[in-house]
């Protein structure tokens, strides 16, 4: 056995000596901070700080980019009107439709606060996305499907809003056997569910391969033998997941809210 | 949560803990966006268009005006043509009529001359009839006695003789039109 293969071997086999792979003990750090409120038991970890710190950032950021805001922008005024323009024009009002305008603040909200805890996985220190922890998604999509559902009930009222979900307009009698379950199931219960998991998954999964590479770039650097010449390969790798985590970055924080624009429209407008 | 805790976590159940401070983190951020971020870029996108289209406007009316200006002045120099020709047509009828009254006062004129000129002249041959009658009388009493050989100086007899040889003629003019110019043209 050469002694390259053996170093493979050595980084593949688990326990032992051998290479550590992350668990999922990543996303949980000591607390720094312990206290119980009212029953509910708080813990302040790394992340959550990690995550007021990108909020706080985020908003520094607009209030000095809004602030004073002129009709011939400063350079940080027209970064923070590109941010809110794409929400604004691209989603609000080009996604729902007329009366889509009103829901731009909320959208706005959404997608500078996802974009800013995204950012944290590359960030220097950070390195973990608030995001990768379940809690954040979940909360924001529980507040769009409180959202869409009411918009749809106020817009429609809540006998053709309900009516409309379960027997989509259009669907022969026989299909509707099918179709009401699953409309039903998908409407109330799976989309908050794969909007909440979509965003949690990317992150989580992005700071696993991260971690892995950057990981192993050590591990090969510090195991012996010729090991050390395949540490590169998995540092490149580390540095080609780090641009490809600034897309997924990017991406989520905007599918997350055309998503939630399009769960708007639906309920602003009747399905035709 | 120690380690130990944290292996056997399920990442699908977050603690109710964190969803709070999760919820409370993006709403402090909601709140601030809702109320002041947005609110302060769309007052500038108003600002921003409402410039754009005063501009717009204000090209508008300057067009307008510079349409305005041209149809005045188009209208001034169609007015200006106008008078012009007006002026043009009463000179024309002013220099004919002036024209006229000089030449009705040429004919006047030369009318005039004509009958002043008339008028000497029958004057002068009144003048020369009277001087001729005179000296026709002496020429032909002088002839005579020329003629008949014996002086005929006695004044009495030689009036009585051209008298009456005078009116001899003027009657003979005054019987005949014809005789009467032939003897009107002879003298």
């Amino acid at each position: 056995m050469t002694s390259s293969a053996s170093a493979l071997g050595s980084v593949l086999a688990s326990g032992g000596e051998g290479f550590h792979a992350p668990t999922i003990a990543e996303f949980y750090p000591e607390p720094i901070a312990e206290f119980s409120l009212l029953g509910v038991d708080f813990a302040i970890t790394r992340i959550t700080i990690i995550s007021w710190v990108a909020t706080a950032a985020i908003l520094v950021f607009l209030v000095l980019a809004s602030r004073k805001a002129s009709i011939v922008p400063s350079r940080l005024q027209f970064l923070g009107e590109s941010g809110y323009s794409l929400v604004r024009d691209g989603m609000a009002r080009d996604v729902i439709g007329p009366k889509g305008l009103p829901f731009a603040p909320f959208l706005a909200s959404l997608f500078f606060f996802i974009l800013a805890n995204n950012a944290m996985s590359i960030i220097p220190f950070a390195q973990i996305s608030p995001m990768s922890k379940f809690a954040l998604p979940l909360v924001l999509a529980v507040l769009v499907w409180i959202l869409y559902n009411w918009v749809g009930i106020r817009e429609q009222g809540a006998g053709k809003y309900f009516k409309d979900a379960a027997i989509p307009p259009g669907v022969p009698v026989g299909a509707l056997i099918l179709v009401t379950p699953i409309e039903l199931l998908q409407v109330f219960i799976i989309r908050p569910f794969t909007l909440a998991v979509r965003l949690f998954a990317n992150m989580f999964a992005g700071h696993m391969l991260l971690v892995v590479f950057s990981l192993g770039t050590v591990y090969l650097l510090q195991v012996g033998n010729f090991s050390i010449i395949f540490s590169p390969f998995a540092f490149l790798m580390a540095l080609a997941m780090t641009f490809f985590e600034v897309l997924v970055i990017v991406l989520q924080a905007y599918v997350f809210t055309v998503l939630t624009a399009t769960y708007l429209n639906g309920a602003v407008e009747p399905a035709h | 949560m120690n380690i130990l805790a944290a292996e056997s976590a399920n990442p699908l159940l977050p603690p109710v803990g964190e969803i709070i401070v999760g919820l409370i983190t993006f709403a402090i951020l909601a709140f601030v966006v809702i109320k002041f971020v947005v609110p302060s870029f769309e007052k500038a996108f108003v600002a921003r268009r409402e410039a754009i289209e005063g501009g717009l406007e204000r090209a508008e009316a300057m067009q307008a005006e510079a349409k305005a200006a041209l149809e005045q002045y188009r209208a001034q120099l169609a007015e200006a043509r106008g008078e012009a020709a007006q002026i043009r047509d009463a000179a024309r009828a002013e220099g004919q009529q002036i024209l006229e009254e000089l030449r009705t006062q040429a004919q006047e004129e030369s009318a005039r001359i004509v009958a002043r000129g008339e008028e000497q002249l029958a004057a002068q041959r009144q003048q020369i009839v009277h001087e001729l009658r005179g000296q026709i009388g002496t020429l032909a009493v002088d002839l005579a006695g020329r003629v008949v050989g014996e002086s005929l100086a006695d004044d009495a007899r030689r009036s009585g003789t051209v008298d009456r040889f005078l009116a001899e003629l003027d009657g003979m003019a005054a019987s005949g039109d014809g005789r009467g110019a032939v003897a009107e043209s002879n003298r």
